[in-house]
């Protein structure tokens, strides 16, 4: 991002050689951010007699992490321009409760498609994404053009969204669901090894080839570069992280009794010594592209321009001649459809629809695009910050479970991280800061 | 001053209100191309708020704006710009968080055949434009807060340049800047107007108006005190109109 890590000391053309961190062009805070990631995941890996880190923990970690993290990617654009969500969760439940009535009772029942008609899935996909972007949409309207502030227009859909939810759905817990629908929640939805190894090498063909665009880009314009040598490091890391996910979920074995289930639904007998692998999900496969398509719009777009000059500077960018109002309808339906998106998951995960689905996100998303170095007071955030601060979030929350913290200081501690990953930022900046 | 044709604007009769309070009074002046005129007046004489809207920041209530003799309507700063007219503000419109190039393409920013925003082309361009405008600047990469006044400066002029505005408004385009700064502001002003561009200046300190205006109108109150041509009054006609809103005898308004 154009306003990522500030390059300090660019200034002053010394003799000296840079350092390895700048020639690689790293974003420290993205470092830092990693460096704390692997810290917590070592430590509970050690508590723990190595159980943190297997591959059924890393799986179950992963499909935990989606539903939050695909939220904090569109809040990350909500906290940029100086907006706030606090309904996010509600409107998750709310576009969770049309698509379980739609998918349980009204498709196969009222409209007599029939159970398990491969319609339903995509109807019902449809439909609970049409709800959140319409309700993020009305969001935005009121926010940009009625200006009443984000923060009390999302605190009151807080309380409509998941309470017509409850009125749509009676207040029943609406399952099962339908068995195409189930497949993008994780477990049930897996694309097995071959498939996943596939698509990491198509991913890492793609990180390369982007890598070097952008040089090429630089080198048309006769810009300086990176030296070669950066570049392929770079080109390496992407390319062991992208290869290093897809060995550890293949290398989480499906147990012999969801096997033994598999063949019997297909009126087969398990083979003797057959085993299998559950491969990438689904789900994570979603938040890679959510990621891809939202970090494109961040840097790449118009839109992603306007949301970061209207964050920096809301008057420049109205005399720029932008359309802050719609800019602002925009952004607000954007986070409504991530949250339409994030039912489906989460839903699909919990195999059911229930009253409390998707309680207490809010805090949980606008934490983790905190945590992940989006400024509230606006014009500074990346997505790629927010979805490792959802991971970091649910790590932590997982491996105290795991290690058996009570409760309480369960959110004791999560709060806590929370403030100290603020300080810890605004420490970082005055630092950096100081130095431009 | 009337026999020069048709003027670049014309702002005729125009008022704006803020609740009872009458900003722009009927008051009506204009503007021809190569014509540099100062606007001049107390703090809330109204200067900043009838150039408003010709830039679109605020709508009139009432009057008409004319550019090259067309009665042209500018609700918003999109119709302005669509009309060619660059502003400069006092509080210098820049995003602090972006770079100079996002800064200076914000609104109207170079795309790749694919839609997507052409980062290198548009630094590749915002290299060209500053190496003729201010060649020592070379924070091409940090956001612009890291800018001192004068640098920033010449990105919000850079970016009314590069667009080929015809009619420049500047807002106090000194007020932030040191003696050095100033004098490239000035030459610059001069080299816009041997190009044709007619420049609305706001500003308070007399001396840049009596070197770089060829006309000052002057206002007090809301309302127009009158317009004189630089080169027959003196700083104390000029000062008497804006303290006292007194007219200098002898002289055509």
């Amino acid at each position: 991002m154009k306003n990522a890590a500030p390059q300090t000391g660019q200034t002053q053309i010394g003799q000296k050689k840079p350092s390895l961190l700048k020639s690689l062009e790293i974003d420290t805070r993205l470092l830092g951010m990693i460096g704390a990631f692997v810290l917590i995941c070592l430590v509970f890996n050690v508590i723990t007699d190595g159980r943190f880190l297997t591959a059924r923990n890393i799986f179950n970690l992963s499909i935990q992490t989606v539903s939050v993290a695909i939220m904090a990617t569109g809040m990350v654009f909500v906290i940029v321009t100086r907006h706030i969500d606090l309904s996010v969760g509600a409107i998750l439940a709310m576009s969770s409760a049309v698509m379980g009535v739609l998918q349980v009772q009204l498709l196969p029942h009222a409209l007599g498609l029939g159970i398990g008609n491969p319609l339903i899935a995509p109807i019902t996909i449809l439909g609970g994404l049409l709800t959140g972007t319409l309700i993020g949409a009305l969001n935005g309207w009121l926010i940009g053009y009625q200006r009443i502030p984000a923060f009390i227009v999302t605190l009151g859909g807080l309380l409509i969204w998941r309470n017509f939810g409850w009125y749509l759905s009676d207040g029943q817990t609406l399952g099962p669901l339908d068995a195409h629908f189930l497949l993008l929640g994780g477990i049930e939805g897996t694309l097995g090894t071959t498939l996943s190894w596939a698509l990491g090498v198509i991913f890492s063909i793609a990180a390369l080839w982007a890598i070097w665009q952008a040089r090429a880009a630089k080198m048309r314009h006769e810009f300086p570069v990176k030296p070669i040598w950066a570049e392929v490091t770079m080109m390496g890391v992407a390319v062991a992280a992208i290869l290093g996910l897809v060995a550890v979920f293949n290398a989480y074995e499906m147990p012999i009794g969801r096997l033994k289930r598999m063949f019997a639904e297909r009126g087969e007998v398990l083979p003797e010594g057959f085993t299998a692998n559950y491969g990438m999900p689904i789900s994570v496969l979603l938040l890679v592209t959510v990621a891809v398509v939202m970090t494109l719009v961040a840097r790449r777009t118009r839109l992603g321009r306007y949301i970061f000059a209207t964050g920096g500077n809301p008057d420049a960018a109205e005399l720029s001649g932008i359309n802050t109002r719609m800019l602002t309808v925009k952004i607000f339906a954007l986070m409504g459809f991530l949250c339409g998106l994030s039912a489906v998951v989460a839903q699909a995960r919990l195999s059911n629809h229930a009253n409390d689905i998707g309680t207490l996100d809010e805090l949980r998303v606008i934490a983790a695009a905190v945590i992940g170095g989006t400024a509230l007071a606006g014009g500074i955030g990346t997505i790629y910050g927010a979805i490792l601060g959802a991971i970091i979030m649910q790590s932590l929350q997982s491996g105290m479970a795991m290690v058996g913290v009570d409760a309480p200081f369960q959110n004791i501690i999560v709060g806590s991280v929370l403030v100290f990953a603020v300080w810890i930022d605004i420490q970082y900046r005055k630092r950096t800061g100081e130095k431009l | 001053m009337n026999n020069r044709g048709t003027p670049l604007v014309e702002l005729r009769d125009i008022s704006i209100a803020f609740g009872g309070v009458k900003a722009v009074d009927h008051v009506s002046i204009d503007l021809h191309p190569g014509e540099v005129v100062g606007l001049l007046g107390h703090n809330g004489a109204g200067k900043s708020t009838l150039i408003k809207c010709l830039s679109g920041a605020y709508q009139k209530d009432s009057g008409e704006i004319l550019i090259n003799g067309q009665r042209v309507e500018i609700r918003n700063p999109r119709d302005a710009r669509a009309q060619n007219i660059e502003t400069i503000y006092q509080t210098l419109a820049l995003a602090d968080n972006l770079d100079a190039a996002s800064n200076l393409f914000l609104g109207r920013e170079l795309v790749t055949p694919m839609g997507l925003v052409d980062d290198a082309q548009m630094e590749a361009e915002t290299r060209k434009i500053m190496g003729r405008l201010n060649p020592n600047f070379r924070k091409f990469k940090e956001p612009v807060k890291a800018l001192s006044g004068g640098q920033r400066q010449s990105v919000a002029i850079a970016r009314a340049v590069y667009f080929n505005a015809r009619i420049l408004i500047m807002d106090e385009p000194t007020a932030a800047l040191g003696p050095h700064e100033t004098q490239m502001v000035a030459e610059l002003i001069q080299e816009l107007k041997a190009q044709g561009l007619g420049i609305f200046l706001i500003e308070h300190d007399i001396h840049n108006v009596m070197k770089l205006c060829d006309r000052a109108s002057v206002m007090k109150n809301g309302q127009l005190v009158g317009t004189v041509n630089v080169n027959e009054v003196t700083d104390e006609d000029i000062l008497g109109m804006i303290i006292l809103g007194k007219k200098p005898e002898g002289v055509a308004c």
